[in-house]
Parts: C-alpha cells; sequence; structure tokens
C-alpha cells in the first residue's frame, strides 16, 4: 500500500493525523459532517438506522445546529457592515440633535415676550437656526454667542 | 436485557488486505477495536459498555459537546488509520450492534454489496472544497461612496436608500459568487471519480462570517491527488477576488459510501 503516496501511510499506526502537504481534515465542523450523516446543517433530530439486523435507533440532537435555523444565510450579513453601521449611528445622533433643537425653539418661541433678561438662554438657538440651514456642532454656540454680543453692543 | 457490552462498528475492510492491527488504536470507549471477519471480509468494531452507550445515555452524551468531540475524534482516528492503509468503508458515528454476532450475521448477508462498495472506493480518498464569498475583498461599490455625501435635509431616505443599494449589492455578490461555486464544483466533479455537495454550512458553525456558497465532497484515485489539488489552485485564483476556496482532506470516503440498505425487511 506504501506505492499509493503521496500519503505517508501505512508502516507506522500512530494515530496522530498526517502531516505535510494537504491541510488537516481537523475541523470538528466537517468532522461531524462527514462523521454524522448527512450532516450538522440539518437541523432537528438524525436518525441513525442502518440495516435492518437489529440495532440501536439513535436520534442524535444536534446542538450546534440548532442555532442555524434562526438566520437564512446572507441575510444579516450586512448589518455588521461597518459603513452601514456607522450610518446607524449618525441617524441617531442627528435625530437627538433636531429634537433637541426642536424643544428649544419651541422653549423660545413661548418666551417670545420676554426682553433682555433671558435673551443668552433663549435667543441663541433660535438665531443660530436662522442663520444656519444645518444643525453643526461646535460652531453654532460661538457663531451665536459672537452675534449675540454684537448684537448687544449696537442695541439702542 | 442486560449486557455486558455493545459492538461499535467502525468500518468494514477486504479481509484479503494486510491491514494494520487495530489493536493498537483507542475507540471511543478507550476500547481496543479488533477483528471480525466472515468470509473474505472484515469488521473492524470494538466493545462499548452499554452504561454510555445504550440509546438513553448515548443521548445524553451527544448533548455535551466535550464527549461528542473525543468520541468522534476517536472514531475518524480508527477509520483513517484503516482507510489510509487498506481499502476500508468508513461507517458512520454510532452505528451500534448489540452483539458480534449481529455484526457478523450483517456481513454475511450482505457480503457482494460491500463488495463492491469496497471495489467503488479502492485506492480512492475523499477531498472537500469549501468555497466562501468573500466580503473582504469585495471591490468598493459606487453605492457605498454615497455614504460620505451628506444628502440635504432628507437623511432618513437617504439612509433607506442606502441601505437598499447595500443590500442589492450584497445580494448581486452573493449570486456571482453561487454561480461561480457552481463553476468550480463543476470542473471538480469532471475531475473527480465522484462529487457530492453537502449542506452549506452556517457562520455559527464554521466560524467564519463570509457566507458559504460551496460545500462539495470529491473522490479522488490517489494517483491523482496532485492534478485535483492542482486543478483546484488553478480554480482558485481564476475566481480570487470574489471567492475564497479551500481545501480539507483527504478524508476517508465517507461521503461516498452507501451501505447496502435491507433486502426488503423494514
Amino acid at each position: 500500500m506504501s506505492d499509493l503516496s503521496p500519503w505517508p501511510t501505512s508502516g507506522s499506526l500512530s494515530a496522530t493525523p498526517r502531516t505535510g502537504g494537504p491541510p488537516q481534515p481537523a475541523n470538528l465542523a466537517d468532522l461531524l459532517e462527514r462523521v454524522l450523516d448527512k450532516g450538522i446543517v440539518i437541523a432537528g433530530d438524525i436518525r441513525i438506522n442502518l440495516l435492518d439486523i437489529e440495532l440501536l435507533t439513535i436520534k442524535i440532537r444536534l446542538l450546534i445546529a440548532s442555532v442555524d435555523r434562526a438566520r437564512e444565510m446572507g441575510i444579516d450579513w450586512w448589518e455588521h457592515d461597518p459603513s452601514l453601521s456607522s450610518g446607524q449611528r449618525d441617524l441617531a445622533l442627528e435625530n437627538r440633535r433636531l429634537r433637541e433643537r426642536l424643544g428649544e425653539l419651541e422653549a423660545a418661541r413661548t418666551d417670545a415676550a420676554t426682553e433682555d433678561g433671558s435673551r443668552t438662554g433663549t435667543e441663541r438657538p433660535a438665531r443660530s437656526a436662522a442663520t444656519r440651514p444645518k444643525p453643526t456642532r461646535s460652531g453654532t454656540t460661538g457663531t451665536s454667542g459672537t452675534s449675540a454680543s454684537r448684537r448687544k453692543g449696537t442695541a439702542p | 436485557m442486560t449486557r455486558d457490552a455493545y459492538t461499535w462498528l467502525y468500518a468494514i475492510a477486504s479481509a484479503a488486505d494486510d491491514r494494520p492491527d487495530p489493536g493498537r488504536l483507542s475507540g471511543v470507549a478507550g476500547e481496543r477495536p479488533r477483528l471480525l471477519t466472515s468470509e473474505g471480509l472484515a469488521a473492524v468494531v470494538g466493545s462499548v459498555p452499554p452504561s454510555d452507550f445504550d440509546a438513553t445515555a448515548l443521548q445524553q452524551h451527544l448533548q455535551d459537546p466535550a464527549w461528542l468531540e473525543a468520541a468522534v475524534r476517536a472514531h475518524h482516528r480508527v477509520v483513517d488509520v484503516l482507510a489510509q492503509s487498506s481499502h476500508a468503508l468508513p461507517l458512520r458515528f454510532a452505528t451500534l450492534y448489540h452483539d458480534d454476532q449481529r455484526v457478523l450475521d450483517l456481513l454475511q448477508q450482505h457480503r457482494r454489496a460491500f463488495q463492491a462498495a469496497l471495489e467503488r472506493i479502492a485506492g480512492r480518498m475523499e477531498w472537500g472544497v469549501k468555497g466562501y464569498l468573500d466580503t473582504a475583498h469585495r471591490p468598493p461599490d459606487e453605492d457605498a461612496d454615497s455614504t460620505g455625501t451628506p444628502s440635504p435635509g432628507r437623511p432618513g431616505t437617504a439612509y433607506l436608500l442606502r441601505r437598499r443599494a447595500a443590500r442589492d449589492q450584497a445580494g448581486r455578490a452573493l449570486d456571482d459568487a453561487a454561480e461561480r461555486a457552481g463553476q468550480i464544483h463543476r470542473r471538480l466533479a469532471e475531475y473527480a471519480d465522484e462529487a457530492t455537495e453537502h449542506p452549506l454550512q452556517s457562520a455559527e458553525m464554521t466560524a467564519v462570517r463570509d457566507p458559504m456558497v460551496l460545500n462539495g465532497a470529491y473522490l479522488v484515485g490517489r494517483g491523482r491527488a496532485q492534478g485535483f489539488t492542482d486543478l483546484l489552485a488553478d480554480l482558485r485564483q481564476a475566481h480570487a477576488p470574489a471567492l475564497r476556496v479551500e481545501l480539507t482532506g483527504p478524508w476517508p470516503p465517507y461521503s461516498f459510501v452507501e451501505l447496502p440498505t435491507t433486502d426488503g425487511g423494514r
């Protein structure tokens, strides 16, 4: 049989798998797939009853397969796509910012009649909303601050 | 009915072969496998204690991944050694008989079928080829670039559009990969003596997140193994950016052993 190489075969009966050459069939999933008949992908019970000379019938509930049912192949992988999940984060952030601004605007409207004293608290967001169509983070307070102070300076 | 031991069947070989002494191996229960011969056939069996291997005990054991792995590996080790050094039909895990006599009956009753099956796999080994859609090396798609440009005023719509584009793109990539997998399978199957496809494995099992698109098994004569791996290397290169191809084996021809079914009965 030794002429049947390329495998270093027979002779030594070492139970250790072959080394060198092709990759090892060490992966347990592969092993189970072959050794346990029709594979582990089929969730549920596998019945092993070969031939009908009396033998034990065993139902194997495959622990490994049970998770598989939940998802279909290829459906969920893009959910983990970094570009998309970051997009989702941006959206949440933007929504939150919009909600805050809406709250501030409404607060500003109710206080609209109030005079100079409340200016710093309420007018600032209102002004920034008027001057800038999109809410941008850090710049907002700075510009509104300067505009407010300018206004203060030029106020009659 | 209590018994001292059940008989676990590992493989069936031709008795004429000068096959290695299985007694030096260790079986699923740590036992020493032995040979049962009958009219030119030899069954490699082991005696396993009913306390661990009757239906209920075994079913419990099978829920235990550690036990299952150890036992499956032990089974495979015995089969693998036999399959390499002689012609042997590898039997599935947990092929159990009540005693040796049952196995001898089996050999006798299905002698022709076993010999035919041995003939069919003689000098051949099984190779496994798996293909994955390579998402890491997917060419950047133009749709994804639009994620950078802020859409004026309608972020929700833009997000949904982006998602749809990405989903469509992923679907196209998967279709393409499946198409390529089909091509690879056909080429390999042409080369091999026999071919079959296993069900695709899920990401939980493979620990690979990329979706699997090919899970083939190929029966190839030992002398042609080099040609097979060369062919695979060519195919791998041809489909390189889209598809990642992995080779496992050689295996005992587990996937190509059709055990003789009953003559009527059942």
